[in-house]
């Protein structure tokens, strides 16, 4: 029987497109204080750590042995996850596995990265086939654009409609003081900004960052003596289909529909859209906002960009999404998906301070990465009744 | 956080590292590039049990594991299953912006490849438009050995 796992505690850095004021396990380290100044526990008190990026942004190969001064990880059990885009979803995820296992009962988890050290888009090419899909391929961003010319021609989505997430998404980061990217845009600033790929403008899409985030999890054992109304995880789903670009259904994000079906089916949710409060998404660019909450069961296949468009999930709305201001506004990738997991469990612990939905009972992260993956955590106030 | 750098005088360290990689396509990839490369033929490989034939081909079935394969020739001509225009000049573009990318399911096979597609306005480019193979003088059984796609007729 696996024990219940809570998060009693995160961290956040001060998030900028270049820290060249610290190094990375500096970077790190100023997360980790954070976290354990939240949670009001000593590294004395963590029994292991798990710590992820994606190497060829920083060319650091042994991470996890190179960190420790900033972890802390110092002689304790260290594990290095990466996976792409998805290595902060995955990271929490890990951490969750080692706490419900029982062979751990407070773990740190750690997700960073400096995207100012090297070419991003470079970097992002090493994810795909060399032989198959690199030699005519580069960037991330050609790969999304491909996404959302299938979903407008099936759906008879504009780029209005993306260019509405991208207004709230940043709308929603003058919130927080943590994103980097803190200006209100409007639909038409949006549409006018540089074409990059068709139909994605330079507003549509994520900046790069230079940015750490840090969440310590603890077993049911501890986790109400760590803090009164921790975070709880009710579900983990983790679903990784790419072989090939030209495998993938464009326009449907497939992994999305597998994990969430997976984690709402054992949480009980049936009508995720009025069960859950809030939903901190992984979202890249502008139009994955409209097509990936379908694929969550949000709204029907094709409902998506009516539902962003009537408000419904601005703050104040039936379902905010994104109240951080999301991927859009701050994007240190390693860190990405594991700052989307904290944004979520201050949610629920009630510690979001501006951007905080009332009432949260349950929140959702995600994680995506370049070949159309999804990571996701299902979050909750109550002690999961499994 | 304006004041960041506030008694810091940041250095700043260039790498002096260059890996060059090679990597070996192995023996599926290889037959592929070398009917490629010798007869312009395109081939892909079929999962009997799962009735799909893999472009590219796979060794084992992604679907349900098996190893029972059989090779198949697929046609060099099929549809455009979506496509984008990328505008911007990265370094790790290998061609001259703009650059159609498409994503091309040909006749007989059920998954796409990522290729160029040219001869057409980017403009006018449509998700199920009809394309073909137009392939490379300079053959080195690489996935360029077909130069890009064009529209049928042209």
């Amino acid at each position: 029987m696996a024990k219940r796992v809570a998060i009693v505690g995160t961290g956040q850095t001060f998030h900028k497109s270049h820290r060249p004021d610290v190094n990375g396990q500096e970077l790190i380290n100023e997360a980790v204080r954070a976290a354990l100044a939240d949670s009001g526990l000593k590294m004395d008190d963590i029994d292991a750590v798990i710590i992820g990026n994606m190497d060829h942004f920083e060319g650091i190969n042994y991470v996890d042995c190179w960190s420790v001064d900033g972890s802390g990880a110092t002689m304790k059990p260290i594990f290095k996850i990466t996976t792409g885009g998805t290595t902060g979803c995955t990271i929490a995820i890990g951490g969750y596995h080692l706490v419900a296992s029982g062979a751990f009962d407070r773990v740190l988890v750690i997700g960073w990265e400096k995207n100012s050290e090297s070419d991003t888009s470079g970097a992002i090419t090493t994810a795909f086939d060399p032989v198959w899909d690199r030699l005519v391929f580069a960037g991330a961003i050609s790969g999304l654009a491909a996404e959302a010319q299938a979903y407008m021609a099936r759906y008879g989505a504009t780029d209005k409609d993306g260019a509405r997430v991208s207004v709230r998404d940043r709308k929603h980061a003058l919130n927080n003081p943590h994103a980097q990217l803190r200006k209100e845009v409007t639909l038409d600033e949006v549409l006018a900004s540089p074409m990059l790929a068709d139909p994605i403008h330079l507003l549509d899409v994520c900046p790069r960052t230079d940015g750490a985030c840090a969440v310590i999890m603890a077993s049911e054992d501890v986790a109400e003596k760590i803090c009164k109304s921790p975070d709880w995880i009710w579900g983990t789903g983790n679903r990784h289909p790419y072989a090939y670009l030209g495998d993938a259904d464009y326009g449907r994000l497939t992994s999305m529909k597998r994990a969430s079906t997976e984690i709402f089916k054992k949480a009980g949710i049936k009508e995720p859209r009025k069960q859950i409060n809030v939903i901190e998404l992984y979202q890249p660019y502008s139009f994955a906002g409209i097509i990936w909450i379908e694929d969550m069961g949000i709204v029907e296949p094709g409902k998506g960009a009516e539902y962003i468009g009537s408000g419904a999930t601005d703050m104040g709305g039936e379902l905010p999404i994104n109240p951080s201001g999301g991927v859009i506004s701050c994007n240190p990738i390693g860190a990405t998906g594991l700052i989307r997991c904290a944004e979520a469990a201050m949610q629920v612990m009630g510690k979001a301070e501006g951007r905080q939905v009332p009432d949260v009972n349950f929140a959702v992260s995600t994680g995506f990465g370049g070949c159309w993956w999804t990571d996701m955590v299902l979050h909750g106030k109550k002690k999961p009744n499994y | 956080m304006a004041d960041i750098f506030k008694g810091i005088e940041p250095m700043v360290y260039k790498s002096r590292i260059s890996v060059p990689y090679h990597w070996w396509a192995g023996e599926t990839a290889s037959r592929f590039l070398v009917a490629l490369r010798d007869e312009q033929k395109i081939l892909g490989t079929r999962c009997a049990a799962c009735n799909k034939t893999y472009l590219p081909p796979r060794k084992n079935c992604p679907l349900c594991f098996s190893a029972s394969m059989e090779w198949m020739e697929v046609s060099n001509e099929g549809t455009v299953v979506t496509f984008t225009v990328a505008r911007r000049q990265l370094a790790s573009l290998p061609r001259k912006a703009p650059v159609i990318f498409a994503m091309i399911k040909l006749d007989g096979a059920d998954t796409a490849i990522l290729h160029y597609l040219d001869g057409v306005d980017p403009g006018r480019v449509k998700i199920g438009m009809r394309v073909k193979a137009k392939f490379s003088k300079d053959r080195g059984a690489r996935m360029q050995d077909i130069e890009c796609f064009v529209p049928k007729g042209e």
